[in-house]
């Protein structure tokens, strides 16, 4: 990796942390309106889906540009969308729920934007876990495999906010839009270049 | 307020006149109260003021939500879906002249302007659990007068079997309905044992002042026992029909949202848990409440719906 690369690598992290920064700053001046919990819920709801976005764009951004160092932010990309997804699972979890595990598990079964929403945080384990070089090295080919689990988790993403709100979906299908862009931009009539895979 | 000559409602009526200290008192409280803040002069549209009113006896009060809180995260689609809407674009609505009708199965249809009514009614204070669908409640004091006192003054005949309410379809001031969110005006409907139980109001006020405009003013629907969304605000028309109305969420979302629409943590949403509630204006740290049947009012309304299954009936 190259000097700059490591310095954009540091910059990205620190910029990455600025959802944490955000709600802090409101939580110090007391903003977070009439229903804090749910505000919170949604901040970090809200980060996950961006993240997300930020991470599946970095392999059409490389096709487009056709500049291998995108490649190098991903990982740590999906590695915060793992992050701030699991706060948004914590909050739900401890802040909300008060870990009444029964009404946590009545929850998930009964209700279908729960039940997406916490598959996809299931989901996102295994990347998590496999996202080191090392355990890249181990899975060879089928680490590939398994990492397109982040389409899935994606679409689950966006449902578990559809289907979260009453009627108007308009902020919903806006992620669900990017999300689709982003899954076009990889079918193979825009990847004018093959790359070396890193 | 149109004026013709001396206009009825310009003039001061007796017990206003009589209890001037009180009025005094209460006319420095509403100014005060405006000139606190940007956001109490928000809040309330100094249009009208109250006549006096009967308060709530101190046994039957419980915590109540904070004025801040009941008029910053509001549900008032009409002027957007996001809760802090209405607070910010409700402003926009002229709520004055602003006039009710009452028509459809009455010997006496009525059409009766918002200033007379207010003073024909007998207003009281009135502090309600207010439970949404989407699992957060209030303790809301309102002030307003039993919907029963208006429906009597009209005399209903026989055929009437429900009330239908409706809002107001103005799009260059409810600036939410430029999208068709939901069937405009908003609709909805009680059955007549309802509408006639004591707890049901109409009320135009709020902790003692005049309804803000992002909570239904000039006049709103309040019925305690039901999800917060048939409690219909800034009210126009009221029908009364013999068959059941079908409301504006029933059109939208039939599978959703049924006509009792009563508060019941047994009956389940597809989409928010029933069972427990978050208490809006609690700190960060404090649990869930349970869901009680009915909004806790169940010895008053239960009655009602014996007999039925309320998971048909939802």
């Amino acid at each position: 990796m190259k000097i700059n690369q490591i310095y954009i690598k540091r910059l990205i992290f620190t910029v990455s942390l600025w959802p944490v920064l955000s709600l802090s700053l409101a939580i110090f001046l007391n903003n977070l309106g009439a229903n804090p919990i749910e505000f919170i819920e949604r901040h970090f709801g809200k980060w996950s889906l961006i993240f997300l976005c930020l991470t599946l764009s970095m392999t059409p951004l490389r096709n487009i540009t056709h500049m291998n160092q995108w490649i190098l932010y991903r990982r740590m990309l999906g590695l915060f969308t793992f992050f701030y997804v699991t706060v948004h699972l914590l909050c739900y979890i401890g802040l909300d729920y008060h870990f009444a595990w029964i009404d946590i598990k009545d929850d998930i079964i009964k209700h279908r934007y729960v039940l997406v929403g916490f598959l996809g945080w299931l989901l996102l384990l295994p990347l998590a876990i496999t996202s080191s070089d090392e355990m890249k090295r181990k899975l060879k080919s089928n680490w590939k495999r398994l990492h397109r689990l982040i389409y899935l988790i994606a679409i689950l993403g966006v449902l578990h906010f559809t289907w979260l709100v009453k009627k108007d979906i308009t902020e919903p299908l806006i992620y669900a839009s990017i999300i689709f862009i982003l899954f076009l931009l990889r079918l193979n009539i825009f990847k004018w270049k093959k790359f070396k895979k890193i | 307020m149109k004026l013709k000559k001396i206009a009825s409602s310009e003039i001061t009526p007796e017990h206003i006149y009589n209890d001037r200290r009180n009025f005094i008192k209460n006319l420095g409280l509403i100014l005060g109260a405006t000139a606190l803040s940007a956001f109490t002069n928000k809040s309330f549209a100094a249009l009208h003021i109250l006549p006096s009113f009967a308060q709530a006896k101190e046994g039957e009060k419980e915590k109540l939500t904070s004025l801040k809180d009941i008029t910053s995260y509001n549900n008032y689609y009409e002027f957007g879906s996001s809760k802090s809407d209405p607070y910010e674009y409700a402003e926009k609505l002229n709520i004055d002249p602003w006039s009710i009708s009452i028509e459809g199965s009455v010997k006496k249809p009525l059409k009766i302007d918002f200033d007379e009514l207010i003073k024909e009614m007998p207003l009281e204070e009135r502090i309600y659990r207010l439970r949404c669908v989407e699992g957060w409640s209030m303790v809301i004091p309102w002030v307003g007068f039993p919907l029963h006192v208006l429906l009597k003054k009209v005399s209903l005949i026989g055929n009437a079997k429900y009330v239908e309410f409706v809002s107001l379809k103005r799009p260059n001031e409810m600036i939410g309905q430029k999208v068709d969110i939901l069937d405009w005006p908003y609709t909805d409907g009680l059955r007549l044992d309802e509408a006639m139980h004591p707890l049901t109001i109409l009320a135009v006020g709020l902790y003692g002042k005049v309804l803000p405009k992002q909570n239904g003013a000039p006049i709103r629907l309040v019925v305690p026992w039901k999800y917060g969304f048939k409690s219909i605000k800034a009210i126009t028309k009221i029908r009364l029909v013999e068959k059941m109305p079908i409301s504006s969420w029933m059109k939208a979302n039939p599978k959703e949202y049924g006509f009792y629409s009563n508060v019941n943590p047994k009956v389940d949403h597809l989409r928010w848990t029933q069972t427990t509630e978050r208490r809006v204006g609690e700190s960060l740290l404090s649990p869930r409440l349970k869901t009680q049947m009915f909004n806790g009012y169940h010895e008053e309304v239960a009655h009602l719906y014996q007999g039925m299954d309320l998971n048909k009936n939802f």
